[in-house]
């Protein structure tokens, strides 16, 4: 049943998801992907389990690689964006 | 330990409406820094939560990881060029698929029993991460031109390409079925991970660099669904909701572009396989070149103009002495708009963070449907570094490659200014009528230097 249930969220999720990038101006769409960059960086939770986790040697090694570029995603993405969305100003 | 799951599931609810309404508040230039400032504070807390688990033991590699990740990130963010927001992004898009397919690898070598279902999910999570990690790899080399031989920017093709990728496919489904018969013997999926690679690296190879705003939000959209399955697999709602926001904001991005070039996605993806066809149309006319100085008196007495920005203003970097020229013109009493074409760039929304830069108002910058109508009432269209998004064949001429596409119908303009090196054809490469209307005059060399000129008469 967990299954089911979060396959309830992720279809509410796409059409949220939809929902909401269709009202993003096309002027913020650079800053909406590299934004998207960041957000994907979410792996880093998923990734947390296994590098700190009880596990063998390999998955904590491919928990820890994966912590670390998932951790470049998220601060390169979020400072990025907001480097980019502090030059749009208005007159 | 039940009351600290709970703590920790209710608090990425709280996560999720933060994505949520950083995304929302994207919807206005105005608002658009602040939502990202609540996305990232939602990832913060997301993060700081998860470290609570109790099931997490080990914190010596998890604090080495995200210290130089951190590091790295942070360096790249701060000193990139603003020009080359396509190479990160997809850089960013790599990285991303990935995590996510190591993190789906970790799943399979970990030992735990999986059920088949969740086995399969998993899988997923590694093809779709491993097609990501290479494409993006590849469409990074192609629009930072590093790798030129091999992987050349333009479309790379063989005979059979068809037939190998077909292969390929086969073979992941073959290895996929047999992990999943014997789960007791996982050694196949290395194999597995490596075809997904080569899948990868085969499907962005033949798509050119006229394409790569399609490819890139694409690829934006599977780092997104690659994080979503490894969250179907671990049972982690968060990574669900936020790699659904993702995909479903690349999947958005790459219609807007498709629908931009007129061309279907399968077209875009697979049009590499077919023989590139060779218009033969005559055009009428002489290209007619003006100098710097003479632009100068029309746009002196010009009313209002329209800046039409290509890829080329980026090369140039002509940005900002446009900018400089644009308040020149304003305090000429001209008004100055920039309509833009929404591939024009190597990425959606590529000009206009350009323009941002050089502190242009987002007023100004105007889409493609707004400059359209009123195109008749500018008296110059000033074209920089553009050229098939104003090629007027898109809409006189049936047998070129282009028609249909939406493009700025900049001939309509009283005057048509195209700066620009030379004379040869954009990336569609086919030949461009414009350049041969009465109305339309030439001004050749690098377009920050013409651009200079100009200024100085002033």
């Amino acid at each position: 049943m967990t299954f089911i249930y979060l396959s309830m969220i992720l279809m509410l999720a796409i059409f949220l998801g939809f929902e909401l990038i269709y009202k993003v101006p096309a002027t913020l769409h650079t800053p909406l992907m590299s934004g998207a960059n960041a957000v994907s960086g979410i792996t880093l939770i998923g990734a947390l389990a296994y590098a700190g986790g009880d596990y063998e040697t390999l998955p904590q090694i491919l928990g820890a690689v994966s912590v670390f570029l998932a951790t470049i995603n998220v601060v390169g993405g979020y400072v990025v964006t907001d480097r980019m969305l502090a030059m749009f100003k208005g007159k | 330990m039940e009351n600290l799951t709970l703590v920790i599931n209710a608090t990425y609810v709280l996560c999720a409406a933060l994505f949520i309404l950083g995304l929302k508040l994207l919807g206005h230039p105005s608002t658009a820094r602040k939502g990202n400032m609540l996305s990232a504070l939602g990832m913060l807390i997301a993060i700081v939560v998860t470290l609570l688990d109790q099931g997490i033991i080990g914190f010596e590699l998890i604090i080495v990881a995200m210290i130089a990740g951190g590091a790295v990130g942070l360096f790249i963010a701060k000193k990139i060029e603003l020009t080359q927001m396509p190479e990160m992004v997809s850089l960013l898009n790599g990285i991303g698929g990935l995590a996510s397919l190591l993190i789906a690898l970790a799943i399979v070598r970990s030992g735990a029993q999986l059920e088949t279902y969740l086995l399969i999910i998993t899988l997923l999570a590694i093809a779709i991460g491993g097609i990501t990690f290479s494409g993006s790899v590849i469409a990074w080399a192609k629009l930072s031109g590093k790798v030129s031989k091999l992987i050349s920017s333009g479309s790379a093709t063989f005979t059979g390409q068809a037939y190998v990728n077909a292969l390929i496919v086969i073979g992941i489904v073959v290895l996929g079925a047999l992990l999943a018969l014997t789960p007791e013997n996982p050694s196949y999926v290395y194999g597995f991970v490596a075809l997904a690679i080569v899948l990868g690296i085969m499907l962005v190879i033949p798509i050119g660099g006229a394409d790569m705003p399609v490819v890139i939000s694409l690829l934006n959209s599977y780092s997104g669904l690659a994080a979503c399955a490894t969250g179907l697999a671990i049972g982690n709602n968060l990574l669900i909701v936020a790699g659904a926001l993702v995909g479903a904001s690349g999947i958005i991005l790459t219609s807007v572009m498709c629908k931009a070039m007129n061309r279907s996605l399968t077209n875009v993806l697979f049009s590499g396989f077919q023989a590139v066809k060779t218009s033969t149309m005559e055009i009428e006319g002489e290209v007619k070149p003006m100098s710097a100085e003479d632009a100068y008196y029309v746009l002196e007495a010009s009313q209002s103009i329209v800046v039409i920005p290509g890829y080329g203003m980026a090369v140039a970097q002509a940005q900002h002495a446009m900018k400089e020229l644009q308040g020149l013109l304003e305090r000429n009493g001209t008004e100055v708009v920039y309509g833009i074409h929404p591939v024009a760039g190597r990425m959606p929304g590529h000009m206009n963070v350009l323009l941002a830069e050089a502190d242009v108002p987002y007023e100004l910058l105007l889409e493609m449907d707004e400059v359209n109508p009123r195109m008749e009432s500018f008296d110059v269209a000033i074209v920089i570094g553009a050229n098939d998004v104003v090629n007027p064949s898109a809409r006189e001429l049936e047998s070129s490659p282009i028609y249909g596409m939406p493009v700025i119908n900049a001939d309509l303009a009283k005057n048509v200014f195209i700066l620009k090196r030379g004379m040869a054809s954009g990336f569609a490469g086919i030949d461009n009528p414009l350049f041969f209307k009465d109305n339309a005059r030439m001004i050749f060399g690098d377009a920050k230097d013409t651009i200079n000129t100009i200024i100085r008469q002033f």
